[in-house]
């Protein structure tokens, strides 16, 4: 274990929600700077925060490495907008239908494919992820609407909220939280506050027993069998949890706009979410926020950066050599972000595999040169394996 | 009787593709003990390999236009029809047999730089970092390539020599309606034919006996005083030249397009785990069988039993055989297995 986690106590666990819960809450005002604090992007780095929280509970803490749980995010989508279609537009059923349908949704799933371990098991999730995907688009059409996506209309049932007395209005009508209507930053506090919730979840599931049951199969799984535990459950709830998460940031996807389109479905997506908790760092707590944050960054501000906005900012260049700057970073940048993505992501993966974290961690170790003499070599210590649970 | 030999012979060309892009990642799963995610990138790179060969033969010229004579128009043609009207139009048409033989230099060329300069150095790590990393190398060749080709489905034409249909039912003693287009024929043949070479090569060269050893036990032919490693880069590169190959046949078939890696890696990672991880023959057996049993769930009749199982008979079936034989229809006993 690494002097980190064994200083850890209440105290600094508390000081680190309220650290995160008050950078989560400012958003608005630090990233103003990066040009990112508009509620449409602040939205979706709290949903897909937290996706990564949820999927960094199986992998990073089990280390099952899933490529399905984009298929839990589609459920939740869906299970929402059902809900905003037949029951009412408040958006705590919503929420409650999803988490539970996906939680029941993973259990099948996680109880067959945990059956098995490794790259077997991925490639299970990995199948029936594209069978959740290529279903909604075709069999499943009554429910999904294919590939048109599933809409609010003027005509939904909305039972609950005609029992309450809420009339029909004349437009769509806009989910709310007991007639507070979440819209832009309505809408980016309540995921805010979502995602500080979900964050609270994961810091007791990483300080509990439980937490360090998961660790341990990480660490030597047969091992863990022999010594008399039974594995199987411990892996089970992970897997629920984590889809269950993933349900959450699906139905805070249809709160923030009520339309679900099956293509978050495909396997290309669980991907994604792989990219994050693995760039942030997995089995770390923040990492998988942070990994999350960078790429949704990536993804809606470099994407931006087009030929005019490129020549924009290298105009003090002189006029020989700023076409040539131009086109190369142009490579990397505006359409050609999936291609950064990709690159980063292969660099982190083979210079850096505990991710950012990995990095804040080494940085901070070389300032603090006076413990070498006190703390044991790192390399050659049992726990080497556990360490990188952070 | 007509709809069958037509799903079957559907089922033969599918299972082709797979079979042999399936060949490719169990032989570096085998041998190199890598899971590849970046295999299906591979067969997009051979596709491509044809629509770049048809670029380059196809570099225009203006010319004028004889047929309008109300104003000086020019039009675009082949330097090569331009220069060679006799030989030229038939090296254009024949665009995809030439690529073919370029693609076996360049995707050894591709394969080897890729083991080389990434895979050698994740041969001691963990199945998910092997994953991880092909998966980012996938997503870099797919985006490179979507640079320089963009992002809509190129088609390519086979030669208008077989562009038409054979009569096969002819052939057969059926009726003179079934009709089946001449190079998925073809794409049968030569993918059992590549099918075959490569097994040849495992079984009547040293190299490949060495090939064999080491994909039944690495450590011992190490014992034996074989360094099997120099051998990795050229397996790797046979099976980059399977893929591209399969890749560069399939064009005429199916519109290249860059996102086609992805949609391939997952069913040929099916296919692998249905036969047996490190199993060849189970991965060429998987192929066909996968291919055939994809062709009839389309058929009409199926889908009206069960609705939508065209979709989802693939996974179905590695769900069923990852459950009840994890080591597949061919692997050997114990390998992984837990």
């Amino acid at each position: 274990m690494n002097a980190s986690t064994l200083s850890r106590s209440a105290t600094s666990d508390w000081v680190l929600l309220a650290l995160f819960s008050a950078a989560v809450l400012t958003m608005p005002i630090w990233l103003a700077p990066f040009g990112a604090n508009y509620p449409d992007l602040m939205q979706k780095f709290a949903i897909f925060g937290v996706f990564a929280i949820g999927f960094n509970i199986l992998f990073g803490l089990t280390g099952y490495l899933s490529f399905g749980h984009a298929a839990f995010l589609g459920v939740g989508s869906y299970t929402a907008v059902w809900s905003f279609k037949l029951l009412s537009m408040n958006v705590l059923p919503a929420i409650l239908f999803s988490v539970v349908l996906s939680g029941l949704f993973a259990c099948v799933i996680g109880f067959i494919s945990l059956r098995r371990s490794g790259i077997y098991f991925s490639i299970l999730t990995l199948a029936f992820a594209q069978m959740s995907y290529k279903l909604a688009y075709s069999v499943l059409t009554p429910i999904t609407n294919g590939e048109s996506g599933l809409q609010l209309s003027l005509n939904d049932a909305r039972v609950l909220d005609a029992a309450v007395g809420i009339e029909v209005t004349r437009s769509l009508p806009t989910p709310n939280l007991f007639g507070l209507e979440l819209r832009d930053e309505a809408a980016f506090y309540f995921c805010a506050v979502v995602l500080i919730l979900a964050f609270f979840i994961a810091l007791r599931i990483f300080r509990s027993p439980f937490g360090m049951m998961l660790r341990a199969i990480k660490s030597n799984q047969t091992r863990m069998a022999y010594t008399g535990f039974n594995t199987r459950p411990y892996l089970i709830w992970a897997f629920v949890i984590s889809g269950m998460f993933a349900g959450l940031a699906g139905s805070l996807m249809a709160v923030t706009d009520p339309l679900a389109g099956a293509e978050r479905m495909q396997w290309t997506a669980s991907g994604e979410v792989v990219l994050m908790t693995i760039l942030g760092g997995a089995g770390t707590l923040i990492g998988p926020v942070i990994g999350a944050a960078l790429i949704k960054y990536f993804e809606n501000i470099l994407s931006a950066f087009n030929a005019g906005a490129l020549n924009r900012a290298f105009e003090a260049l002189p006029d020989s050599i700023q076409p040539f700057v131009v086109d190369t970073v142009g490579l990397f940048v505006g359409d050609g972000w999936h291609l950064t993505l990709g690159l980063v992501f292969m660099l982190v993966v083979i210079f850096l595999p505990g991710g950012i974290m990995e990095g804040v961690r080494r940085i901070g170790g070389m300032f603090r040169r006076e413990d070498r003499a006190s703390v044991p070599n790192r390399s050659t210590a049992p726990g080497a394996a556990i360490d990188s649970a952070g | 009787m007509d709809a069958l030999l037509l799903q079957i012979l559907n089922g033969l060309d599918k299972g082709g593709a797979y079979a042999l892009i399936a060949l490719g990642l169990t032989l570096t799963f085998g041998t190199l003990g890598v899971v590849n995610f970046a295999h299906g990138a591979l067969f997009m790179l051979g596709a491509f390999c044809a629509v770049g060969m048809n670029e380059l033969l196809t570099i225009s010229t203006k010319v004028k236009d004889e047929s309008i004579t109300f104003f000086d128009a020019f039009k675009e043609v082949p330097i090569l029809e331009a220069k060679f009207p006799v030989i030229g139009p038939i090296i254009v048409d024949y665009s995809v047999p030439i690529a073919i033989l370029f693609t076996v230099p360049i995707m050894l060329l591709i394969g080897w730089v890729m083991e080389r300069g990434l895979i050698r150095h994740f041969y001691k790590r963990t199945h998910a970092d092997q994953i991880l990393v092909t998966f980012g190398l996938a997503i870099v060749i797919q985006e490179i390539v979507r640079h320089y080709f963009g992002a809509n489905p190129i088609p390519q034409l086979a030669p208008d020599v077989v562009a038409g249909s054979a009569n096969i039912g002819s052939w057969v003693g059926l009726s003179d309606n079934v009709v089946y287009p001449w190079w998925r024929l073809i794409y049968l043949v030569f993918s059992l034919l590549i099918i075959g070479a490569t097994f040849a090569f495992l079984r009547f060269t040293t190299f490949g006996m060495v090939v064999r050893a080491g994909m039944q036990d690495r450590e011992m032919v190490g014992m034996l005083g074989i360094n099997i490693q120099r051998r990795f880069t050229i397996v790797f590169g046979l099976a980059a030249v399977c893929a591209g190959l399969a890749g560069v046949m399939y064009t005429p078939i199916l519109p290249p397009d860059y996102h086609m890696g992805m949609d391939f890696l997952v069913l040929s990672f099916v296919v692998v785990v249905v036969g047996g991880m490190g199993s060849l023959g189970g991965a060429v057996l998987a192929g066909f069988l996968l291919g055939i049993l994809q062709s009839f769930a389309s058929m009409t009749e199926v889908k009206a039993i069960i609705p939508g199982i065209d979709q989802v008979i693939i996974y179905l079936v590695a769900v069923a055989v990852l459950l009840i034989r994890p080591r597949g229809l061919m692997g050997r006993a114990g390998v992984m297995e837990d």
